[in-house]
């Protein structure tokens, strides 16, 4: 069932769909291969006060499980994709209101979190909420011969040495948030990293031609 | 968040148009919205939209003790998730009262209809049953969410199929799906619940009312039937009185709609499993509308990751270097105590101090400011006299940033004092770099020289940007 045979170094088929609910400000749905993610935004709207800054936008992010509740896990996943969003999302545009990012799990095939806050990303460029620059995740592993798999399925994740994500600004192609199980050497990270750097350009590039499909006249 | 109330220009205008026999989206009074049922790539994966209206649902299943009055019976239980997602209205986490009455009445609707044969699920009586869960998750709430909702968690339920297991004696054996193919589960029929929205003390009705229908609504009524004309479950509610004719005409009209979803379910069903039989791909990422212009889809994309390497090694030898350096000859002061990097001043309270660990980690930028020390040294320079103006604009701007600029001018003072016979070390770029050299050198260029310290500042305030 497996669609992806030959993405030991590269990306799965990505494909998106935006605004596709019609009650949030912006909704969108991520998929990377099998893996399938919707997002969808909130905001700027009021903050319950308890949570209000006064200087800048509160971002609160909620990660729903597809099937259980969530737990321990799933706050560290919030956690995540709330920090890696904040970081680009211009806070201080909005001060004391609330920009809430709700990800809905619809198929984990690997790579799940990668694919979160891609979709993040894209429903807060579908909720037009001022950003700094864009933000994209990508995952690589390496496999039992220490072979680099970009971008891995769940079945390729489960002999894994170590397994990275990163997410990388679209300016700069900076880290903005970097994540990681397993151990490696510093070499082989600093080869993830690069590697996931690269290949982080091919979800720049597909944010570029999904807005301009968006936006073209015809 | 809270909900956004609807305007009373809107209520006035829907129950006007309600009245005329008219609704905003152009249907008739008994008319459903289009129904669109897809299915995950996992076994018991189910998403249905119901016009704008959007659930997704998803079965699993795990073997637990059985309950001591029912010790041969399986376990269902239904979740349904009002999502945040769905409505700005709905909190995440703890069921509002409105969940609850949902997730009961879906309950009615699948379990206490017995939809699904609970004997079936029995492993060992009295010790292992299998309990199936359904999670069904409210993506967007445009009114009739228990329609949407039944549809989803009876298509999820005749789609999953559950690991098979062996008794034999006293060992029971869960097979894997490789080992043996999974079986699905026995469902007897298929309630599907419909919503029927009630105006004007039941002068007129709806069927499938949108979200905006349904808050100007006076009172609604939902019936769960199936195919076979059976009523699973009936509920009113709002304050209004039903006549006993209004009542069976909605159930007539039920049976009619119950019908049509029922042989849609089942057409859905048919074309999923004839796409996994003959190994087609399925799932979301399958179903995406490709012609819209807010989808689009990238073929699967090769990437080079041969530069990575070089990039890493490249990153990896900038990076030893100064981890090498920093080997600073410690020495042994009293008993239990030591020093390292002795002879240089007290870097202690000098806002500077952190930049010069930062200087450490890169080198080249410090080479350069060294040149740049040297330049001004001799006076002469042109492009040094014109960097330092540039400097010293800039530091103004950074200087806002920092409310502690004076004291900085104070320390400043106080290491020219300490540092007053220190005379400077020849430097020389291509030398090996030693901690104890950089860090003199560095205090020298903090206290000697005013401009390029106060580059330093600027540096620091884009770090605490």
């Amino acid at each position: 069932m497996e669609s992806s045979d030959m993405n030991d170094s590269g990306l799965r088929t990505a494909g998106s769909e935006q605004n596709l609910l019609s009650r949030p400000d912006g909704s969108a749905t991520f998929t990377q291969g099998d893996t399938s993610v919707m997002a969808a935004v909130y905001g700027p709207a009021d903050v319950r006060q308890n949570k209000e800054i006064i200087d800048r936008a509160t971002v609160e992010v909620i990660y729903k499980p597809k099937s259980g509740m969530p737990g321990i896990r799933e706050k560290s996943k919030e956690q995540l994709i709330r920090n890696t969003c904040e970081t680009v999302i211009l806070t201080a545009m909005h001060p004391r209101s609330s920009i809430t990012i709700v990800t809905q799990e619809v198929q984990d095939s690997g790579a799940l979190l990668a694919c979160c806050i891609n979709a993040s990303c894209m429903a807060l460029m579908d909720a037009g909420v001022p950003m700094k620059c864009l933000v994209a995740a990508v995952t690589c592993m390496l496999d039992s011969e220490e072979r680099l798999v970009l971008d891995p399925t769940d079945k390729q994740a489960k002999d894994a040495l170590c397994l990275a994500t990163f997410a990388f600004d679209s300016t700069n192609k900076k880290v903005v948030t970097s994540t990681f199980q397993g151990s490696c050497t510093m070499q082989q990270y600093q080869s993830l990293l690069a590697s996931c750097q690269t290949a982080s350009q091919k979800v720049f590039d597909f944010y570029r031609t999904s807005a301009e499909r968006r936006l073209a006249k015809s | 968040m809270k909900e956004t109330p609807l305007s009373n220009v809107e209520r006035d205008f829907l129950l006007a148009a309600i009245r005329s026999g008219k609704r905003i989206d152009g249907r008739d009074t008994y008319d459903y919205r289009n129904i669109k049922i897809t299915f995950g790539l996992e076994r018991g994966c189910c998403e249905v939209q119901l016009g704008q209206t959007r659930v997704l649902a998803q079965v699993s299943c795990e073997a637990v003790e059985p309950r001591n009055a029912r010790p041969t019976e399986g376990q269902l239980y239904l979740n349904l998730e009002l999502s945040p997602m769905a409505s700005p209205g709905f909190e995440p986490g703890r069921l509002s009262e409105y969940g609850v009455e949902l997730n009961r009445l879906l309950e009615r609707c699948l379990k206490d209809s017995r939809a699904v044969d609970m004997e079936s699920l029995c492993i060992v009586a009295g010790e292992k049953v299998w309990q199936i869960r359904v999670d069904v998750h409210v993506l967007n709430h445009d009114g009739s969410i228990l329609d949407c909702g039944s549809i989803a968690a009876i298509a999820a339920l005749s789609h999953f199929r559950r690991p098979d297991v062996t008794v034999v004696g006293e060992t029971v054996t869960i097979h894997t799906p490789e080992d043996r193919d999974p079986v699905p589960l026995s469902v007897h029929h298929m309630p599907v619940c419909i919503s029927f929205a009630f105006f004007e003390q039941g002068k007129y009705l709806l069927v499938d009312p949108t979200f905006k229908e349904e808050s100007v609504m006076e009172g609604n009524m939902v019936m769960a039937m199936n195919a076979h004309r059976e009523l699973c479950t009936v509920q009113m509610t709002g304050g209004m009185l039903l006549l006993k004719d209004q009542i069976l005409r909605c159930s007539q009209i039920a049976v009619i709609k119950v019908a049509e979803v029922t042989e849609l379910i089942k057409k859905a069903l048919s074309n999923d499993a004839k796409a996994r039989s003959e190994g087609k791909k399925c799932g979301y990422a399958e179903s995406l509308p490709r012609r819209r212009i807010t989808t689009s889809v990238a073929e699967p994309q090769r990437v080079d990751t041969t530069k990575s390497v070089e990039m890493a090694q490249d990153v990896i030898d900038r990076a030893d270097e100064p981890v090498q350096d920093l080997d600073v000859k410690s020495t042994l002061l009293d008993a239990g105590f030591r020093g390292i990097g002795e002879g240089a001043a007290n870097t202690w309270l000098i806002p500077d101090a952190e930049n010069e660990v930062e200087e450490d980690e890169d080198e080249m930028e410090d080479a350069d400011e060294e040149e740049e020390v040297d330049a001004m040294d001799d006076g002469t320079s042109d492009v040094a006299a014109r960097r330092n103006q540039t400097s010293v604009s800039q530091t103004r701007v950074a200087e806002g940033y920092h409310s502690d600029s004076s004291e900085e001018a104070e320390t400043v003072t106080l290491n020219e004092e300490v540092l007053g016979g220190y005379k400077r070390p020849p430097v020389d770029p291509s030398a090996d770099l030693d901690l104890s050299v950089a860090l003199k050198t560095s205090q020298i260029v903090s206290s000697t020289s005013g401009p390029p310290a106060k580059k330093k500042t600027k540096r620091k305030g884009k770090k605490n940007k």
